[in-house]
């Protein structure tokens, strides 16, 4: 009896030890500076599901002698040289099998996408100064994506890219401009992802990329847009300015007007006016220049129309008429505003009479809604004041009534 | 002697058939006793006021609504806002509502103060307690059957307040929603308790709770016999004197109706969430933030179930007034009954205040 629970105490010391991971054990007593893989590593994503050091660098995790740990026998191949990175990431990355039994939805084709981008194509050519896998996703404690502290997590994405892209000094060798965060930080993108809160709107990779990351070409911007901006896509191809824009030497097609990475909340002061986008290709009076203002001012002119039924219905409400339906239908008043707004984009002003004729519609309709509404509550005071004059006059025939009952002896 | 002209054979007609002469007769002797505290008198016949106009106005509302989840909420918006005079006729019912509630208190608490209740109108107070009940029954169930956003979260909490009572909670919770959630069944239970079984019940109860008044004649304050008193006759006097009280009161709710026309809010979205500071009617609402202030548990009791039963030892004790209102002696409790009137006065004027505020 003695004799087997000895047995048993050496078995389950001896599988302890082995089940330690020597790499975290050294790593953790050594000093503060060199112990950070062992730190870092708590919180990443390869951990968790887990694997552990030896299965990226190679060796015996098991093995508590620092020489057969990471001998080269046992597979070490410690830390991998920078232009080594994504292919060395890659060896897991890029197995389907292997990724398959941890996240099986996950895409493995970043490696060769990343060998198309400007990044990967440097690094080939040997330039160690270009992103490769860590300087994104970090090292030793990569977290996934959606996690809110990852540095690829949509809302940190535009930053971690910033890191590289806003430093004038390393940007300086390749000619490119710096300024695109700072550009990127004013656009309506930026306020769709920061404060509202909209995880979808784009940010740098959902133009450029991520692991395949280069500049949209002047011929493909529109197509770029276009993959949220559907509908004005469409309407671009069918416009005068699509031959014009995405030609070659064009400008790059939506952004000749909107601009990329500082893209603002349009407004018709982009069609006329001394900021108007147009002016910069048409002369202010010619044809075109006419067409636009005209556009503009259909648009102002059914954004007042339905202001005002939206502000004299607000005041009916305020009055407690009841306006629920009409509000309702301002409603639709103000999609046809969107959608003449975005007919603006096909630059047909027949094709953007349609859904201006239905907003003022609307907007007429609402209108005399709201001031029936409003009339309405002018007839009840004064319904009410003749009311409460007859209900005062049948209290003093009552009162006299009563008098003249207990003047009787 | 015979009747000759032709009206007083037409009144003898109908007096041979239904006895008319005889219920004028009552009307012709019934007095009021004229003391300090006669306007008291005016709040009964107010709450009856309003009763008629709620079965009035109600009724007119039955020809639009639709008691369904599809249609109620907007069958109730057609009435506001295509039916002529909809608008009227819905705020009159809501806004005479609250002051039909609002009557029903100030009629109790002018029989507490002016001890009516006392032997032999026992039975007097009680239907008359079982009334306010049954108005308080009506404005729980009317509230939601216009099936708004509001509405249908306050019914909710209402019903979950009646899930913790123990025992019977569940089950009676159950009950009032016909099934486990606030659905298409609790919208037509309460239609079917606001229309037919509340007022069945009703009827017979103002039935009983004034023939009781006619009965015993008015109370008139403890000490004071009433041969001590002067009267006015109730026919047409004090009558007349009640309409003129009527037509203010109807002034008033005209004046409410046309200013301030009853909201109908958003329709009543189950799977919305419940909106912002969400609480009952006026008149649930001192129990109601009682309820909120009472701690989670209490020693090892639950705090909601604890209140719960502070309110139903409450009620009980006001519904059995006219008995321990009495000593074994036979004396009058009047200071007790009294002080504990002055304290529920306070104690809800001060929660449902409060129950605002907060």
């Amino acid at each position: 009896m003695r004799a087997s629970a000895i047995l048993f105490l050496l078995y389950w010391s001896l599988s302890v030890a082995s089940a330690q991971d020597s790499c975290m054990t050294c790593h953790s007593a050594m000093e503060e500076g060199t112990k950070g893989p062992a730190t870092l590593i708590k919180n990443d994503v390869h951990i968790a599901h887990g694997l552990s050091c030896a299965d990226c660098h190679g060796g015996d995790r098991t093995s508590d002698d620092p020489t057969i740990a990471m001998s080269k026998a046992k597979g070490f191949k410690g830390k991998p040289a920078r232009t080594a990175i994504p292919k060395f990431c890659a060896s897991c990355h890029g197995n389907p099998d292997f990724m398959r039994k941890f996240a099986p939805r996950e895409r493995v084709d970043q490696y060769e996408l990343y060998e198309t981008s400007v990044h990967g194509k440097r690094l080939a050519a040997g330039d160690t100064n270009v992103a490769t896998c860590i300087d994104c996703h970090s090292v030793h404690d990569i977290r996934p994506v959606k996690d809110g502290m990852s540095p690829v997590h949509p809302l940190h994405v535009a930053e971690t890219c910033s890191r590289c892209h806003s430093d004038k000094v390393k940007m300086a060798p390749y000619k490119i401009p710096t300024n695109q965060f700072e550009e990127y930080r004013t656009s309506v993108h930026w306020e769709a992802m920061t404060k509202r809160g909209d995880l979808s709107a784009p940010s740098c990779a959902s133009c450029h990329g991520n692991h395949g990351a280069k500049p949209p070409q002047v011929e493909s911007v529109a197509a770029v847009c276009g993959t949220c901006h559907v509908t004005f896509e469409a309407l671009y191809d069918k416009s005068v300015h699509k031959a014009v824009f995405s030609g070659a030497g064009g400008g790059g097609g939506c952004i000749v007007c909107h601009s990329n990475h500082g893209i603002h909340q349009p407004s018709t002061a982009m069609l006329v006016g001394p900021n108007a986008v147009c002016s910069g290709c048409h002369e202010a009076g010619s044809a075109p220049a006419q067409t636009a203002a005209q556009m503009a001012a259909w648009i102002d002119g059914l954004d007042r129309a339905l202001k005002q039924s939206e502000t004299v219905l607000a005041r009916a409400e305020e009055y407690g008429m009841e306006v629920s339906e009409a509000q309702v239908r301002l409603i639709d008043g103000r999609e046809n505003l969107v959608k003449s707004r975005l007919a603006l984009h096909a630059m047909d002003p027949g094709e953007m009479r349609k859904p201006i004729d239905a907003g003022m519609a609307i907007a007429k309709e609402t209108l005399a809604a709201g001031q029936a509404a409003l009339r309405e509550k002018d007839f009840r005071r004064w319904g009410l004041a003749v009311s409460v004059l007859l209900i005062g006059i049948a209290i003093l025939a009552i009162r006299f009534l009563i008098r003249r009952i207990e003047a009787r002896p | 002697m015979p009747a000759t002209d032709p009206k007083n054979k037409t009144l003898d007609w109908l007096d041979e058939r239904t006895g008319w002469r005889m219920v004028r007769d009552l009307a012709d002797h019934k007095v009021v006793p004229i003391h300090a505290g006669t306007a008291w008198y005016y709040f009964g016949g107010i709450t009856l006021f309003l009763l008629g106009i709620q079965v009035i106005t109600g009724v007119l509302l039955l020809l639009y609504y639709r008691p369904s989840v599809a249609e109620a909420f907007d069958s109730v918006r057609f009435i506001m806002t295509r039916v002529e005079f909809g608008w009227l006729i819905r705020s009159i019912h809501s806004w005479s509502a609250n002051l039909l509630i609002l009557a029903a208190f100030v009629h109790m608490f002018s029989v507490v103060f002016t001890h009516a209740y006392r032997r032999p109108r026992e039975l007097t107070w009680l239907t008359g307690i079982a009334l306010l009940g049954l108005m308080l029954g009506f404005g729980f169930s009317g509230y939601l059957l216009p099936w708004n956003q509001i509405s249908y979260f306050a019914t909710k909490v209402g019903t979950d307040m009646a899930a913790s009572v123990p025992v019977a909670g569940p089950a009676m919770a159950r009950f009032l929603r016909g099934g486990e959630e606030v659905g298409a069944a609790t919208l037509t239970r309460f239609f079917a308790f606001h229309v037919m079984i509340l007022p069945l019940i009703t009827f017979g109860l103002v039935g009983l709770h004034l023939l009781l008044v006619q009965f015993h004649g008015m109370s008139t304050p403890s000490g004071v016999s009433p041969s001590q008193l002067a009267h006015m006759k109730f026919f047409p006097n004090f009558f007349l004197r009640e309409m003129v009280i009527w037509y203010g009161v109807l002034a008033v709710l005209g004046t409410l109706a046309a200013i301030f026309p009853w909201e109908l809010g958003l329709k009543a979205d189950p799977f919305a969430s419940a909106p912002a500071g969400i609480r009952p009617e006026w008149y649930f609402l001192a129990e109601f933030y009682t309820l909120k202030l009472i701690p989670s548990h209490v020693w090892f009791f639950e705090g909601e179930l604890l209140g719960l039963l502070g309110f139903g030892l409450l009620a009980a004790g006001w519904v059995a007034l006219p008995f321990w209102a009495t000593g074994r002696n036979g004396e009058h409790r009047a200071r007790l009954v009294t002080a504990a009137g002055v304290f529920l006065i306070c104690y809800l004027a001060t929660f449902t205040i409060l129950g605002y505020l907060k």
